[in-house]
């Protein structure tokens, strides 16, 4: 026994590292999905806090140029509003209208579905594997876990943890994250996802050999995930080829954000995502 | 003891506020992304005990895993080169400089010794890190690519701080 002792302290720093590494690699494994333990988060009172007010003295340089977007997106917006009121006086184009429009923000009852407000990114990385964005409003605005986050209308991430001021965003460039998205164009749908290697360019998977792909085509959101509305623009196709042995294409879509410069930030809640989630719940326990 | 151990806290937060406010930012080339949080453990005192130097790199890699989301994948790489640190010293250090310097520092061990023991302290740290952050061995390459560009970004990121800030 005394000899035991005598070993442990011998030895004492190699078992404390063992035991610390071991610990910290578990960590690794358990906590690396997108759902984290409150205090790795950096939406965390410190670093929430700490990236505020960096974020708040940094960004004065960058607002002209967000006033610049934001003017032009005012402009889309004022024009697409003009063209739908347009059309609602006419009343020629009530076909195309029904089908286009009450999709992105009614549903069929004529209530709008989808609430808007935006938020500043205090914190952004592109540089990892995993990257997240924090934002500065939480629990205390509004903000709730899964809401879509847009940028200028495209398609940036989804919020996975809210703290009471802050909340942290799980950013498209995570490869921990899959959005299903569909080309424009024909309606084909595949599922999202980002391989870790460059942060302009994510991929679309399981789309199968029939399906008519060109170079240039935008890839817009499909609506499945209760999340976004169906066709925010994600990206256009800069590259796709056959991959060997496999039915499916490879698809390479250069995103339309800029990931690297996100000052502000739109959040969408779907008003029905409980009911559909609950309702989709029903079909996994109820057989 | 008292005001080293201010001095010594005082690196750690300096450090690590150069790390998420500034080095986290950058990205060059989509591939080269530096690390020098690790300079709090490069500078930390030659008699330092190995079971505190362990603590002191698990703090300092939880503290850098709280700010970028990514628990324990800093704690470990830090740990590791904790543990290690002592095995550098001795492998590129005599044991009389141990006993006679205080700290490893550009201005009393020399810069050829201070760029051999960064070199090797930066690129073991980088190494574990972005294979763990990479958790597979996929993409082999462009992962040995971003460790060693990174790494050299880093390295010379580290020495340049020494004439910066850290000149004490």
């Amino acid at each position: 026994m005394k000899n035991l002792f005598k070993l442990i302290y011998r030895y004492h720093v190699i078992f404390l590292f063992v035991l610390l590494e071991t610990l910290s690699l578990s960590m690794v494994v358990t906590f690396n999905n997108y759902q984290r333990a409150a205090f790795f988060d950096s939406g965390n009172f410190l670093s929430g806090t700490l990236f505020e007010r960096f974020s708040s003295f940094t960004q004065v340089f960058e607002f002209k140029q967000v006033n610049i977007k934001m003017a032009e997106e005012n402009a889309v917006l004022r024009s697409a509003l003009h063209e739908m009121l347009l059309k609602s006086n006419h009343g020629t184009y009530h076909a195309y209208d029904s089908i286009y429009l009450p999709r992105i923000a009614r549903d069929s009852t004529q209530k709008a579905v989808y609430r808007f407000t935006t938020a500043r990114v205090i914190n952004n990385s592109v540089n990892q594997q995993h990257n997240f964005i924090t934002i500065n409003k939480g629990r205390h605005d509004g903000i709730k876990p899964d809401m879509g986050v847009i940028s200028n209308g495209q398609v940036v991430g989804l919020v996975t943890n809210v703290s009471e001021n802050f909340s942290t965003v799980i950013s498209l460039l995570n490869s921990k994250w899959k959005i299903s998205a569909k080309i424009k164009r024909n309606d084909y749908f595949g599922s999202l996802s980002w391989d870790g290697k460059d942060y302009r360019r994510v991929q679309l998977n399981e789309m199968p050999y029939h399906v008519p792909v060109q170079n240039g085509d935008t890839v817009v959101t499909t609506g499945y995930s209760s999340s976004f509305p169906e066709g925010l623009i994600i990206g256009t196709i800069s590259d796709f080829s056959i991959g060997s042995g496999s039915n499916f294409y490879k698809i390479e879509v250069m995103l339309a954000a800029d990931f690297k410069n996100l000052v502000i930030v739109g959040l969408i809640e779907n008003k029905q995502l409980n009911e559909i989630k609950h309702l989709e719940s029903l079909n996994k326990y109820g057989n | 003891m008292g005001i080293s151990a201010v001095k010594y806290l005082l690196i750690f937060v300096v450090s690590v506020l150069l790390q998420v406010l500034f080095c986290n930012n950058i990205l060059i080339a989509r591939v080269i992304s530096p690390f020098i949080y690790i300079l709090f453990i490069i500078l930390l005192p030659f008699d330092t005990p190995r079971s505190l130097l362990l603590f002191l790199a698990l703090a300092l890699g939880l503290t850098i895993d709280v700010f970028t989301n990514t628990p324990g994948v800093h704690a470990s790489a830090c740990l590791l080169i904790g543990f290690i640190r002592p095995v550098i010293l001795d492998l590129i250090t005599s044991r009389e400089t141990l006993e006679s310097v205080p700290a490893p520092r550009v201005k009393t061990m020399g810069f050829h010794w201070f760029v051999t023991y960064t070199i090797f302290m930066v690129v073991i740290h980088h190494f574990f890190l972005f294979f763990i952050e990479a958790f597979t061995f996929q993409g082999f390459l462009l992962t040995l690519l971003r460790i060693i560009l990174s790494s050299v970004l880093s390295i010379a990121l580290i020495l340049l701080s020494q004439y910066l800030i850290f000149r004490k």
